[in-house]
């Protein structure tokens, strides 16, 4: 289905992503783990060819999509959807206008411009929003939504690309964990349920481990760990992060869980006043 | 709260939420296209009773409409050889135009800072007055260059003066209006941190505001240097000296000294040509800190 391969990416004299290669062979939920400038965010940004590669191939069902050229590249775009931290809608307008967006790529600049959209789109984006349990919002303008909203009306733009792939670069990162829950759930249905492919940036371990088939680490642009969850473990963690002992994922995980959820999240509420 | 995701809502909900978008949006529509019927309407109506008034009309002028330039550029044309010694007399009067406009550009931005700190909410010393400033910009900006001139040049005299003041004046009521649009979108966090170390307004501004404004002023300041070069020109066809007394000359003679207007023209350009390259790569050195 998905193959990269020796994809490389030099911003000057650094090497952002440094010939990676590998390949997901079915609509699998793919974590890719690892520090702050690892290369995570510059491999989803050159797979939907947001940033150009400066070098290697992605294959997508036998074409290489970075060969692509203008509308040839919209159309992939189209086909490859993205979701990003910051959520990236557009505040001023509403959210069904948010999730309409998803189909811009089939629809004329001029129509665009004066916000004509058929009767089926429309009820689609709502249907869309209806299944993301956020149809009540959909007249808001998406700037009066919260974090967590914010982030499915993105998701729900990405559902209206009816794409193939859909890549996610720390979808949780500024959200509480409540609605971080609810956004990687949200993640894994559309997983499961519409076997579409997702792969995502994930900066905690606990979540890579929970939602994800498959997991890749990356340290300083090159690939260091590749495999299901279960192997990754605090010695392959503390590699891919290049950490030494001192390094406790626990300290700052969110995770919430089973008998000592009392004093974990008394812990967490600690660290926290500890930190503002 | 992972329910809430997997739970649609009613059916009968979800209808309605589908019937108010579509309603919304059909309204929006139909406000938009009232809204471009209405500008469509009223530019060809407003052209119509333009065209009407006009002595001449603008279907039967619009063909003579290269004639002017034409007949400039085959006459500068046929006596290209004059054109470097036109541009080398022209100079002396470029020097005085530009400076006009660079003594100009200087004080009226320098006024226009302090109006645009005392008329911005936020950071005004004197809130109370803010109204106070903001009119008094306004009325600045409101009164042409050329009037201003002209009043100083029959008090003053001809000149390079009058012309001078005249555009400073008018810097200073744009600046202060500019100026004060980007002191609105400084972040007021950094002022709060000096303001809780026990900073004065005048520290407060100088360490707080100055550094992240001092590019967008900077950039606004060469946009108008590049205005106010125009202005100047101008100014010299009401008796303020500068190359624009010079144009006058060279247009008002009509054939014969069409060479040199083109010479004239020729130099203007280039000249707002280099301050506009010279402030972009400035602009860069500002916000990126080189070349």
């Amino acid at each position: 289905m998905l193959e990269v391969r020796n994809l490389t990416r030099v911003f000057g004299s650094n090497i952002a992503v440094d010939r990676v290669s590998f390949s997901i062979d079915r609509p699998a939920f793919v974590g890719i783990i690892g520090r702050s400038g690892a290369g995570k965010s510059t491999l989803l940004r050159m797979m939907n060819r947001l940033t150009d590669a400066t070098d290697g191939e992605i294959l997508v069902d036998g074409s290489n999509v970075l060969a692509y050229r203008n509308a040839d590249a919209r159309a992939w775009q189209s086909r490859c959807a993205m979701i990003f931290q910051q959520f990236n809608l557009v505040p001023r307008l509403d959210v069904v206008s948010n999730v309409l967006h998803g189909k811009l790529n089939q629809a004329s600049t001029l129509a665009t411009m004066f916000n004509l959209w058929s009767k089926a789109d429309i009820s689609r984006a709502i249907d869309i929003l209806d299944r993301l349990g956020i149809a009540e919002q959909a007249s808001k303008r998406a700037e009066a939504l919260s974090g967590g909203q914010q982030q499915r009306v993105a998701i729900a733009r990405a559902l209206m690309q009816d794409p193939q792939i859909i890549l996610a670069d720390e979808p949780i990162a500024s959200l509480d964990p409540m609605n971080a829950q609810i956004v990687m759930d949200t993640l894994k249905r559309i997983n499961t349920e519409d076997g579409r492919m997702v792969i995502a940036n994930l900066h905690t371990l606990d979540t890579a481990r929970q939602y994800c088939d498959r997991v890749i680490g990356m340290r300083d642009g090159s690939i260091v760990f590749d495999g299901t969850p279960a192997q990754l473990t605090t010695g392959v963690a503390r590699d891919i992060y290049g950490a030494d002992e001192t390094f406790n994922e626990f300290a700052t995980s969110t995770k919430i869980s089973g008998p000592q959820a009392k004093a974990k999240k008394r812990a967490t509420k600690l660290e926290l006043q500890g930190l503002t | 709260m992972a329910e809430t995701t997997t739970s649609a809502m009613q059916r009968a909900d979800i209808e309605t939420v589908r019937e108010d978008y579509l309603h919304m949006a059909q309204r929006r529509r139909l406000y938009s296209g009232v809204l471009i019927l209405i500008f469509a309407v009223l530019m060809i109506s407003g052209f119509n009773t333009a065209d009407g008034r006009n002595a001449g009309g603008f279907w039967d002028g619009l063909h003579r409409l290269g004639d002017f330039p034409a007949d400039l550029i085959s006459e500068a044309y046929a006596k290209a050889a004059n054109l470097p010694g036109h541009v080398l007399n022209a100079l002396p009067a470029l020097i005085e135009t530009v400076n006009i406009a660079a003594v100009a550009t200087i004080l009226g931005c320098a006024g226009g800072v302090i109006f645009s700190l005392l008329g911005t909410r936020g950071l005004a010393y004197w809130p109370r007055l803010i109204p106070v400033f903001r009119r008094i910009t306004d009325v600045l900006r409101a009164i042409p260059e050329v009037v201003v001139a002209l009043v100083l040049i029959f008090i003053m005299g001809g000149g390079p003066v009058p012309a001078m003041i005249a555009i400073a004046l008018h810097t200073a009521g744009a600046m202060g209006k500019l100026f004060s649009e980007v002191n609105e979108n400084t972040d007021l966090k950094p002022v709060e941190g000096l303001q809780s170390v026990g900073a004065t307004w005048g520290q407060r501004i100088w360490l707080g505001v100055i550094p992240q404004v001092l590019p967008n002023y900077f950039s606004y300041g060469l946009l108008r240097f590049e205005i106010n070069i125009r202005a100047s020109a101008i100014l010299g066809f009401v008796g303020a000296g500068g190359i624009g007394y010079e144009l006058k000359n060279a247009l008002t003679f009509g054939h014969g000294k069409f060479d040199e207007a083109a010479a004239i023209f020729l130099v203007l350009f280039l000249t707002i040509v280099a301050v506009d390259q010279l402030s972009s790569s400035l602009r860069n050195y500002l916000t990126k800190g080189s070349f």
